[in-house]
């Protein structure tokens, strides 16, 4: 038992706290916070199997890693165009949800094309 | 295989530390899965992005760590409460549509399976384990760059960054086509009005000289210590996201011509120079040797530009307001 | 000398963690927004200040301690910019009727 696997065990339990959370919540902004969620488990089951391809010098095998920063402003690039999407549809149908008849709340603006 | 039971005594102060670390970071999860409100729900997984930021530090990964903790979770989070703001108002009709008990059950099973075969990977990874940092080690030298992870980047991987790139720019065309059709080409966001001699406007004008200083400087330590373009560029996009929000600047029109040419530069520098990898060297992003750290360092200041400018609009969102208004 | 350095960090970070200790505690029990985030920019800020203090007979260089302390600084700008938002906030929409 050594760092590397404690985080990896830590890594799959957020993976399965992100699937549960975007099954269960009904609101999409939760569904794409859960979602972030998983994602991060498993940028992080990278790092554990960089960790241990420590070798020749490095605290960490360098090529995971590289992968991962690529991995983490994409899906940051992915969560901003969701987030927008979502906010769109609030705007254009008067509710953010999924359903298709649900009726319009408060906050929204159904004339804008 | 067996886990042989752990006494006291075998584990060491770091395992220890770890191991409460760990328990935080799922706190936070939890936190963020589980909380009624929505704001809540956010803080959460802030504060989940930033300890796993600490998460990577002890799996010596500090490049990655500077990176999820300013865009994984700072920026994200930025994004996330933006959104739960403007969404604040649906939040009520929303909360009758819990699932049923026997979805909750199943998703549950689901779940528990999926972390299961997880950690089941995780303990069964091989051992000695496969490993390409000898080979990142000896090809070192093509770049002569200290820092193995920008290598890769930059060197090794390029591919992969320069399309990363372009993905960032396809999703910022994404998210201004969802702008309604008379604020095309519009700025993006309301106007920002703060209190001109208030604390926002302070905060405002003395912080961005420190910002770029460390962002830039972010970047130019990033050949031999940890750092890096993203990072670098996250903190130039903080910077400006803020004046923008002190009411200092306003955002630009997203139809001006200087703007495009900003978002332009990165990934254009970048192909510049992997066609001349293919014109005058072996292939496509080759660099020579004798040339290869000034190259990589032209990529990376245009492509801190860029980057600086596209996730800053990422985040300023899509126009909302006419253009010539 | 190196002893006393060792208990000079031990002192200093583990008062440092007590504050942090505080604060949280004042986060979580306080009644309303004012309270916590009175307890909250007090505590943590001269926490972290004393966890600096701390960690600068370790920092290795003239360059690392001074990069400490200003990470402290801004941190202590950040906090109180954002408390005094979050105030300002809080008192408008708390005298709402």
């Amino acid at each position: 038992m050594n760092a590397a696997t404690v985080f990896g065990l830590c890594a799959a339990v957020a993976v399965g706290l992100g699937l549960y959370g975007v099954i269960t919540n009904p609101q999409p902004l939760r569904k794409i916070l859960a979602f972030n969620l998983i994602g991060s488990g498993v940028f992080t089951f990278f790092g554990v199997v960089a960790r241990r391809g420590a070798a020749a010098g490095f605290g960490g095998d360098p090529i995971p890693q590289a992968l991962v920063i690529t991995g983490i402003v994409v899906a940051f690039s992915a969560t901003a165009l969701a987030l927008a999407l979502l906010l769109r549809l609030f705007q254009a149908s008067g509710s953010a949800t999924l359903r298709a008849d649900a009726p319009p709340s408060a906050g929204s603006d159904p004339t804008t094309p | 295989m067996t886990l042989a039971p752990m006494t006291f005594a075998s584990m060491t102060f770091a395992l220890a530390l770890e191991i409460v670390l760990a328990a935080v970071v799922l706190t936070g999860a939890v936190w963020a899965i589980a909380a009624r409100g929505t704001l809540p729900a956010v803080a959460g997984f802030v504060a989940y992005g930033l300890l796993l930021s600490l998460v990577w530090v002890r799996l010596g990964a500090p490049d990655v760590a500077l990176t999820e903790a300013a865009i994984g979770s700072g920026l994200t989070g930025a994004l996330l409460v933006g959104a739960a703001a403007r969404l604040r108002l649906s939040e009520v009709p929303m909360a009758v549509e819990r699932p049923g008990v026997i979805l909750r059950v199943l998703a549950a099973v689901l779940s528990v399976t999926v972390a299961a075969a997880l950690a089941a990977s995780v303990l069964l990874l091989p051992d000695p384990a496969p490993t390409l940092a000898p080979a990142a080690a000896e090809n070192a030298a093509a770049t002569s760059l200290g820092n193995p992870v920008t290598n890769v980047l930059m060197a090794f991987r390029a591919m992969d960054t320069l399309l990363e790139k372009i993905v960032l720019l396809l999703a910022l065309i994404g998210v201004w086509s969802l702008a309604p059709d008379r604020f095309w080409g519009g700025r993006p966001g309301p106007r920002h009005h703060a209190d001109p001699y208030g604390v926002l406007a302070f905060v405002a004008r003395v912080l961005p000289p420190v910002g770029i200083i460390v962002g830039i400087y972010i970047l130019w330590t990033s050949a031999d210590n940890p750092g890096g373009a993203f990072q670098g560029g996250t903190i130039l996009a903080a910077m400006w996201l803020l004046v923008m929000m002190a009411g200092l600047a306003d955002a630009p029109p997203v139809s001006e011509r200087r703007l495009r040419l900003l978002l332009l530069v990165g990934p254009v520098v970048f192909l510049i120079v992997g066609l001349g990898g293919l014109a005058f060297g072996d292939a496509f992003l080759a660099y020579p040797m004798a040339y290869a750290k000034a190259l990589i360092l032209v990529i990376e200041f245009a492509m801190i530009l860029t980057i600086a400018v596209t996730l800053g609009l990422l985040i300023a969102g899509p126009p909302e307001r006419e253009l010539g208004s | 000398m190196s002893f006393v350095l060792d208990i000079v960090t031990i002192t200093a970070v583990s008062a440092g963690a007590f504050f942090f200790l505080a604060g949280t505690v004042g986060l979580l029990r306080f009644p309303d927004t004012l309270t916590r985030l009175h307890a909250l920019t007090k505590a943590d800020n001269l926490g972290l200040g004393l966890m600096v203090l701390g960690l600068l007979p370790h920092a290795g260089s003239l360059r690392d301690g001074i990069k400490l302390i200003c990470v402290w600084l801004i941190v202590l700008l950040a906090g109180a910019t954002v408390s005094q938002l979050i105030g300002y906030v809080a008192r408008r929409e708390g005298s709402r009727p």
